[in-house]
This record gives structure tokens, sequence and C-alpha cells, in this order.
């Protein structure tokens, strides 16, 4: 039987979860026996060439981009799983949820203590940038999502748990201790 | 004093008169899972985690009596996933963000939510508009993270028996407050018991945060409840 393939991505998140999975050790090596990497930015594989089996995902959509991603990768993915809390609820971006789009782009842009005040107040708006989405949304308000990993960041024993059960099916085991919100 | 007898999922438990299930069940050495329940004040029964079987019936554990002969059913998969299903309401009833949290590690809300492994909630997300009052001198109270369970409300008082929470409006609305005069003269242990008080982190003392590190916090290395199950 041919290798499972994994493709991972960072949308809304800050590449937390993604260390975390480096924090697994040297199981990474038992990690590229276990399964081939696809489009990810471990090996920085940058478009989908083939159907790939597991999609890990980090960060909920807080942009167009995000979202044009993630159905990308629910196009080419046959499981995906949301890694950590900015996938499964939002995260810390959410926190902008409760403010409208326009407050937030005019704090971040023209009223922020580091704009240089030589500079023309602009609120970026060109087509090449991604569009802001009115709210931060968590990955399975988009697309099916199959399995949720918590944790900010999710453990690397989850992690490695959660990518042992999907590669040879054997039973998922969680310890207390690496099962967090947090 | 006079002993009843009972019964929870078959095993057979003692009671002295009087006691509430989940106080007898603890004492047993069985663990009914409370939120709104606190020890030393008098049971609300607003959460309704501890709801039991008892012959048959639906009824809050924290506020239902023993009496002899009972039959409780407690850890029957039925009554766990309901138990888990008003743990995820609650998580998207408000906004719970863990990792923003002072409260992260020992909260009751968050050790439930690890004690029955909920990976998402079932429900949507509500995304609520709450505020956050940063006007007292010794509390924050952050209305995001609150469930009602008016642990404050009934367990904060003054030196002569007033309330310094109360609750406004009425419903999916209610929201916890706390009086003006009577907070701004709030010493700083009744700061820290109205903090410790609050099973999330909706009422924090100020000026302090983050104290304990990760690792060593209340709910890092067992389960709630773990210290009450023989």
């Amino acid at each position: 039987m041919s290798k499972p393939i994994v493709a991972t991505a960072s949308l809304a998140g800050c590449f937390g979860c993604h260390m975390s999975l480096l924090d697994i050790d040297d199981r990474i090596l038992q990690l590229i026996d276990l399964v081939e990497f696809h489009k990810s930015p471990v090996d920085d594989i940058k478009k989908f060439t083939k159907m790939c089996d597991v999609g890990i995902i980090e960060g909920g959509c807080c942009n167009s981009e995000n979202v044009e991603n993630l159905r990308d990768f629910r196009k080419n993915c046959k499981i995906l799983v949301a890694l950590g809390e900015c996938a499964i609820m939002g995260g810390l971006p959410a926190m902008r949820n409760d403010i409208p789009v326009k407050e937030c782009l005019e704090e971040a842009y023209l009223g922020s203590p580091t704009i240089d005040p030589k500079d023309p107040k602009i609120i970026p708006n060109d087509d090449d940038i991604p569009m802001i989405l009115d709210r931060v949304y968590p990955l399975h308000e988009i697309v099916k999502i199959d399995y949720f990993l918590p944790g900010c960041p999710p453990r690397a024993d989850l992690i490695w748990e959660a990518l042992l059960t999907l590669a040879t099916g054997k039973e998922l085991n969680i310890p207390y201790e690496v099962f967090k919100f947090d | 004093m006079s002993e009843l007898t009972f019964f929870i999922d078959n095993k057979e438990c003692k009671a002295k008169k009087g006691q509430t299930i989940t106080e007898a069940a603890r004492d047993n050495g069985v663990y009914i899972p409370t939120l709104c329940d606190y020890p030393g004040i008098r049971p609300a029964g607003t959460c309704r985690i501890c709801t039991v079987k008892v012959n048959g019936r639906n009824m809050a554990g924290c506020t239902t009596p023993v009496e002899e002969g009972m039959i409780v059913e407690n850890k029957t998969a039925e009554l766990e996933d309901m138990r888990k299903a008003i743990i995820e309401m609650l998580f998207v009833e408000g906004n719970h963000m863990c990792p923003t949290c002072e409260k992260s590690g020992n909260c009751d809300l968050q050790a439930l939510g690890y004690r029955y492994t909920m990976m998402v909630p079932r429900f949507p997300y509500l995304w609520p508009s709450r505020e956050i009052d940063a006007s007292m001198p010794k509390i924050v109270i952050d209305k995001n993270r609150c469930i009602q369970c008016l642990r404050c409300v009934r367990g904060i008082t003054t030196a002569d028996g007033k309330h310094i929470f109360g609750t406004l409006h009425r419903g999916d609305k209610t929201r916890i407050s706390a009086d003006p005069e009577l907070v701004a003269a709030m010493t700083d242990e009744q700061a820290q018991k109205a903090m410790d008080i609050c099973p999330v982190g909706a009422i924090l003392k100020r000026e302090v945060g983050f104290k304990v590190p990760m690792g060593k916090r209340k709910y890092d290395s067992a389960p709630i409840g773990s210290d009450i199950e023989k």
C-alpha cells in the first residue's frame, strides 16, 4: 500500500500549530516513513497536483483568500482536520468579531500609534489584496471538517497520536495532559 | 442523626438526612459534575450539569435531597451526553477564548470540557456582543465569559450581608452586574474570593494574572472530579 499523502496549511493562524507539529522532535523521522507530504509550508509545495488523504489546517478564515484556500483543501483532501483553537473557534483573531470591520481597518491603518504622520492615510484597497471578511469564521462554518484537534497550540503528542491514528488506523489514545484548550 | 440508604448506578450509598444527592455522592466517592454549585453557598440549580435520573425522572442533583431507597442513575451514556451538550451550549452561548483567558487551567467550565473530551461544540457559535466592565478598582467583569451560574450573586456579600453582585435583565439577556458603591469598597480578600468563586474567567482580580505557570494549574494534570472518585 502506498503511503498516505498529507497536506497542511496555515490560514488566519500564527504558525504555532505547525511549530507544535515540529515539536514531535525525532519522531519526524518516523513520520516521513509513514506519510508523504504534499502541499504544505513544510516542503513549500504550492499547488495541489494530486488527491491527498489528509489535509491539516491551522487558523480560521479572516479573508477571501483563506476561504478560497480552505475550499481548495476540501476539494483535494479526503479527510480535513481542524488543528488548534483558531481553526475550531476563530481564536485570537476572532476577538475582532464584535468590532465592525470599518473600525478595525481605521484603527490599524489610520489611528494606530505606529503610523508615520508623513504617510498618506490610506486603507489598502488593491484588487490583489484579499478582501477582509465581516468577521473571523471557524473552518466548519465554511466547509465540512472531519476531525478537530484543540489546543493553542495542540500539544505535539496530541498531533502525533492523531497522525498515527490516521496513518495506521490504530485506536486514538488521548492522555489527559495533552488535551488542552490553551 | 438518622442515616439514609440510597443507590447511585447500583452502588449502595449512605447519606445524612437533608443532604443533597451531589453532596451525598461526594461523601460516597461518586463524582456528579457540578458547575453552579459551590461549597458553603445555597444551591440554586441553574446550570443543570448535575442532572441525574431519580426513580426514572431527570432531577438536578444539587437541589434534590436524598430520600430512603432512592434509585439514582448518574454515569449513563444518555446523561453523560446531555451533560456534554450543556457544556458545549455554554461554550457557544458566550465568547470563550481559552488561549486569552487568565482563568485558563483553573476554569471549571474548561475542566468539564476536558473531562468530556469536547473536541468542538456540536452547536453553532452565537458570537454574542458582550461588554467588559473595567471601571471597578479591584476587579474586572468580562461578560463574554459569564455563564450566569449566580455563584458570585449568592456567595459574595459585604461584612453586613449585602449582596455585591446582582443580575440585570432576564432570560437569555441576563447579565451579572455589581453595585457600584459596594464593589468600590471591596477589599483585596473579597476581590480574591469573588475571582475564586467564579467558575470561569468572568470575574478577575486586577493587577494580577497568569500567576501560576502552565503545568501547575488546578486542572493541568488531573481531571475535575478525580479527587472525589474512588
